[in-house]
């Protein structure tokens, strides 16, 4: 078209429209492809709860299950690891559990329903790893010489007492999330659900 | 440059000569042989630095061709066999025992995903060296990290494939990162998992970006970048621009055709490179638990992180930029400002045309404050990559915050001292020995 001739503003109007209606087409059609990568229903659906026996479980010792995939962590905690909480209050970022990384019954002290018994994600909230249990005080396993015993995440080095609250300038921004449980009987824990016992 | 101007093939009566011409009618087929060929002039003074990008290319070749055939036999699966062993890690070690040459075609495939990066980071470093992405180079340079991005993701796609432990928890740590980002962080991850944790969802949409998506993206860059550079030539070890001296033909004085003398240049590089790379296939595939993990030889274990994780040598220098941002900004949680940090320290490299102010190109003219820059730059790129190997410690973290500074300040510092630095002249036409 030479710049003699007019623009045909009908012509254009109409073509402008007609890119703007596939326009708005094409990206609908994103819709489907981009749901397809969401969790399936069947996925969704395996977010069953799990009941976990601690009668076996030995002061001191801890227990690993699978829940929803991850590693939930069951700690049987001495009255001496106990003790370690409230002198940590001071080093750890969250000591008052503030975050909402817990439910309403476990905001307290020792992050748990029953004292002793710690029920814990297993997964550092930095990025995703599993933290080893470093419970022995001291440098026993690696740790410095004031390491009151917890969890260190092998990954990026971030600490969590023994009560899963993480140390202060470490990777990891919250304390160690706390599932939803509950006491079936004095031994046996469900996990994932809370309707009546809490 | 793929110049339309070639004149249309004649023949010279012979069968082969009526077939070209019947081509060439119909396909420009003498115009690209020629545009990117026989009469694509590259500066006549390439050394040892210009033999990476077609090194790159053959290793693209390499890993498109081995990849083929992997996955005849590999299987995206992460439920149980009967011996309790996830089907996609049995599937690897299938290929290794039982497969005829499948060990062959795997460890060309895992020594190939190294090869790819030691040749790619040497191909950088010569463009920082020789300022090969400053004006009119901007986009090929541009080009370039794109296909160096489509690289990192389908190395860390790959890296979840054999389903080991490494693969496992290596791919939980980076889609993590996602759900560092503020609002939208969780949800999005769960979006990339397409599971609440990574699992067979993952793995098999991880195989599909690996083995579709990224290759075919890649390849296209690959192309785009060609076709910038074919169409404003190659720079050289001089940085000086040989289309300013031409012949009264048009042809670059200091310019030879690409074919034959590059072509046979490169094959030497290749025969070179191919000789090295199978000292490592045949005789230490693993490369001392670098290019192929220890841990990596234990099946996904989604219950129990591996008592140390680190990821592959070529990602380690941006790992230890994540870890070293251990401090809340802004009321924003740390871990944020670790991907962040890990997303600048790559997307940083794009913006290297516009931050070198400075008057010459090639390091062979310019002045010492430069020279420190990048010396400490490598130094630091090192070092961040070696601890990004090791586990954490308080040292580690306080020297890798160091390195972190002095890596950017390389960067965000250039606009000025690559100004105020000494600067020898540059010579008219390039130096060649």
């Amino acid at each position: 078209m030479s710049n003699q001739q007019k623009v045909d503003c009908g012509r254009r109007r109409l073509i402008v429209a007609t890119a703007a209606v596939g326009g708005v087409g094409a990206l609908a059609v994103l819709v489907p492809f981009v749901s397809t990568m969401l969790p399936s229903e069947r996925a969704k659906a395996a977010g069953a709860p799990v009941e976990v026996d601690i009668s076996k479980l030995e002061p001191g010792q801890m227990l690993t299950v699978e829940w929803r995939g991850k590693p939930v962590w069951i700690v049987n905690r001495t009255q001496a690891m106990l003790d370690t909480l409230p002198q940590l209050n001071g080093e750890v970022a969250d000591p008052q559990s503030d975050r909402q990384q817990q439910p309403e019954y476990c905001k307290n002290q020792h992050r748990s329903i029953k004292p002793e018994i710690l029920v814990a994600v297993g997964i550092c909230t930095h990025l995703g790893c599993s933290p080893s249990s470093k419970f022995k005080p001291g440098v026993d396993e690696g740790m410095t010489p004031d390491w009151k015993g917890g969890f260190l995440c092998p990954c990026h080095g971030s600490t969590f007492d023994l009560a899963g609250r993480v140390f202060k300038a470490k990777p990891a921004p919250t304390n160690l999330e706390i599932p939803l449980h509950m006491y079936l009987s004095d031994t046996r824990i469900l996990i994932g659900e809370d309707k009546k016992g809490a | 440059m793929a110049n339309t101007n070639f004149e249309k093939y004649k023949s010279d009566g012979s069968l082969g000569g009526n077939l070209l011409e019947w081509v060439d009618a119909r396909f420009p087929v003498t115009a690209l042989w020629k545009g990117h060929l026989s009469e694509y002039y590259a500066p006549k003074n390439f050394n040892f630095w210009y033999f990476f990008g077609s090194l790159a290319l053959l290793v693209l070749v390499i890993q498109i061709v081995t990849g083929i055939f992997l996955v005849m036999h590999y299987k995206p699966d992460a439920s149980l066999n009967a011996a309790g062993i996830p089907v996609a890690f049995a599937s690897v070690e299938y290929i290794m025992r039982d497969v005829p040459w499948g060990w062959l075609v795997r460890y060309m495939h895992s020594t190939g995903a190294s090869a790819f990066f030691i040749v790619v980071y040497l191909h950088m470093f010569r463009g920082m060296l020789y300022g090969s992405y400053r004006k009119p180079r901007e986009l090929i340079w541009v080009f370039g990290v794109l296909i160096f991005l489509m690289l990192m993701a389908e190395a860390f796609f790959g890296y979840l494939l054999p389903w080991g432990q490494m693969s496992f928890w290596g791919a939980q740590v980076i889609v993590n990162l996602f759900s560092a980002i503020p609002l939208i962080g969780e949800p999005l991850s769960i979006w990339v998992r397409g599971d609440f944790v990574i699992g067979d969802a993952t793995l098999n949409r991880f195989f599909s970006f690996h083995v579709i998506a990224i290759p075919l993206v890649l390849v296209g860059l690959v192309v785009a970048h060609l076709m910038a550079l074919h169409e404003v030539g190659s720079n050289n070890p001089d940085g000086v621009e040989i289309k300013n001296k031409k012949d009264e033909k048009g042809i670059p004085l200091d310019g030879i055709p690409f074919h034959p003398y590059y072509t046979v240049k490169d094959i030497v590089g290749v025969v070179v490179f191919l000789m090295v790379f199978s000292v490592v296939v045949f005789f230490t595939p693993e490369g001392g638990g670098y290019f192929l993990e220890y841990n990596n030889f234990f099946p996904a274990d989604p219950l129990k992180t591996p008592p140390h994780i680190a990821p592959v040598w070529y990602f380690t220098p941006y790992y230890s930029v994540l870890r070293a941002m251990v401090w809340n900004f802004f009321g924003v949680d740390a871990k944020f400002w670790g991907v962040v940090g890990m997303g600048a320290s790559v997307l940083v490299f794009a913006f290297l045309p516009w931050l070198d102010r400075s008057p010459v190109k090639s390091i062979r003219y310019r002045g010492p404050i430069y020279k420190s820059f990048l010396t400490a730059f490598v130094i630091c790129f090192f070092v961040l990559g070696y601890l990004g190997t090791q586990p954490p410690s308080y040292w580690g973290e306080k020297v890798s915050q160091v390195c972190t500074v002095i890596y950017f300040a390389f960067f965000l510092l250039m606009p000025w001292y690559s100004k105020i630095d000494k600067y020898k002249p540059e010579p008219e036409r390039v130096t060649w020995k």
